[in-house]
């Protein structure tokens, strides 16, 4: 039943590993992203706020696929951004990578303010008694609680990243929905059995990620 | 009507003697929380090394006339002072500027995330620019002074309400205020631990630190004050010394509001 595994033809763990690639630099790129959209939501300067706002609103209702594939056709082939790449597997790759993280930063921002609607306004007013400025307050007091408190809503917009990295494959980066959408052409009279190997292997990167961090989330509570 | 203010002979008053000029001034103060005008025509002066308890009914404005004073409440009209300088926009001046004036809430507010000592020592590294090691000998020195010396490397859940507030005493104290406001800092304590705090505040009041205090402990205003100000609907009903204002008050609103916590 797993025989066409074997042939050779299919290299399965390096597909994952580009999944597991893909990620990883975009969880860091849309961790990175969504503090800073989170900084602005919550700042005093409106033009921020309303940036901020109308970034998170537009980027996380347009679907996945279109960005994706715009940062393909658009940037990449349009306008000629390639990200500093030159050749096509490394510009798709760096282009998905964008494309996830502008997507995934507008998730992560919005479980980070709801983090921030968990740390008491005592906690901010305090800081800014001290005579902390704005992003001190942000940085030493506000986020570090924040964060704490988003472990769970953001293990959930990672696992959501890690499954959407899928799209990637639109735009022929060859990670795992890449290679199945090859086997599935070439191996049809297993399709069910190369369908049960990806889902397994989705579930083998995501399900230790939510029951790590659902333990993480316990660790690192504030008590109050 | 810095003239009402008097020198209070308890103990060792000759540090508590007020120094000439005015710390915090508010002139003609209004603001509004929508449809409710909550400060009425403010003016009150505070004088240097002077401790001022505000009392009065719930809702009668003294919160946020405390909170005003370092622009944790912004004002609709008037003009507020602290040492000669006007309360800037929201920016660096602020910061600057609340630097030196202390603030303990009612909620105690320390930050959840950081040890004692940690509190403590933030406003000096981050603010002040101090070095660590000077941060934190004063941190255990004002941590021993307010008693909690032992809890510094504790998390501030893990302590007592009082030893809590004493930690934040000791927090808006390490950067050497000029002034130091009270909002209520005994009112969310349990009875028992009152008086560990208001022990702290006797102690800063006798060492000649400029006060303003927002409290319902009439026997705190008895002995530290120098001056009670009374508040009602957002007017300052009477301002007189302690003996004064509790054996002969002089506007009905003031005897009325006094004959109910008085005697019961």
């Amino acid at each position: 039943m797993f025989d066409f595994l074997d042939s050779g033809q299919y290299d399965l763990l390096g597909a994952f590993w580009v999944t597991v690639q893909l990620t990883l630099y975009s969880a860091i790129g849309s961790l990175i992203w969504g503090t800073l959209l989170v900084g602005m939501r919550v700042s005093p300067v409106p033009l921020m706020r309303s940036f901020g706002t109308g970034y998170v609103n537009v980027v996380r209702n347009t679907p996945l696929t279109i960005i994706v594939i715009g940062c393909s056709l658009g940037l990449s082939q349009t306008l000629g951004i390639n990200l500093g790449a030159d050749n096509f597997k490394d510009i798709g790759f760096r282009l998905a990578v964008l494309g996830l993280t502008a997507y995934t930063g507008t998730f992560v921002c919005e479980a980070l303010r709801s983090g921030i609607n968990t740390v008491p306004v005592g906690q901010a007013e305090a800081a800014r008694a001290l005579g902390l400025s704005f992003t001190q307050v942000l940085r030493l007091i506000v986020l570090p609680q924040a964060f704490r408190s988003a472990v769970t809503p953001l293990a959930n917009v990672l696992i959501a990243l890690t499954k959407n990295t899928t799209v990637a494959a639109a735009i022929g980066v060859g990670e795992a929905a890449l290679l199945m959408k090859e086997m599935v052409e070439n191996e049809a009279q297993a399709l069910f059995t190369v369908f049960g190997v990806f889902a397994f292997g989705f579930i083998v990167l995501t399900l230790p990620t939510g029951l790590l961090l659902g333990w993480v989330s316990k660790r690192v509570a504030v008590k109050r | 009507m810095s003239g009402v203010s008097v020198t209070k002979d308890a103990g060792d008053a000759g540090d508590a003697v007020p120094a000439s000029g005015d710390l915090v001034v508010l002139s003609c103060v209004n603001k509004h929380f929508g449809a409710l005008h909550v400060l009425q025509d403010i003016d009150l002066t505070i004088a240097r090394g002077e401790v001022v308890v505000v009392i009065g009914p719930s809702g009668s404005g003294k919160s946020t006339l405390c909170r005003t004073i370092n622009r944790l409440e912004t004002i609709d009209s008037g003009a507020i002072t602290i040492d000669g300088k006007a309360l800037p926009q929201e920016g660096r001046e602020l910061a600057r500027l609340r630097a030196d004036v202390g603030m303990v809430f009612q909620s105690f507010n320390l930050f959840a995330h950081k040890t004692v000592l940690e509190n403590v020592t933030l406003g000096q590294l981050k603010v002040r620019k101090t070095d660590k090691k000077t941060a934190e000998e004063k941190a255990r020195a004002l941590l021993d002074r307010v008693g909690v010396g032992s809890q510094a490397d504790k998390y501030p859940a893990q302590l007592s309400g009082g030893q809590q507030q004493r930690v934040a005493i000791a927090r808006a104290l390490a950067m050497d205020p000029k002034v130091m406001l009270f909002d209520e800092p005994t009112s969310a304590l349990d009875p028992e631990m009152i008086n560990e705090v208001l022990e702290v505040m006797q102690q800063l009041a006798r060492d000649g630190m400029t006060m303003v205090v927002v409290t319902h402990e009439m026997g705190f205003a008895r002995s530290a004050a120098n001056r009670v100000v009374f508040m009602a609907d957002g007017r300052i009903v009477e301002e007189a010394t302690p003996d004064e204002f509790f054996n002969n008050p002089r506007s009905d609103r003031a005897k009325d509001f006094l004959s109910k916590i008085l005697h019961h």
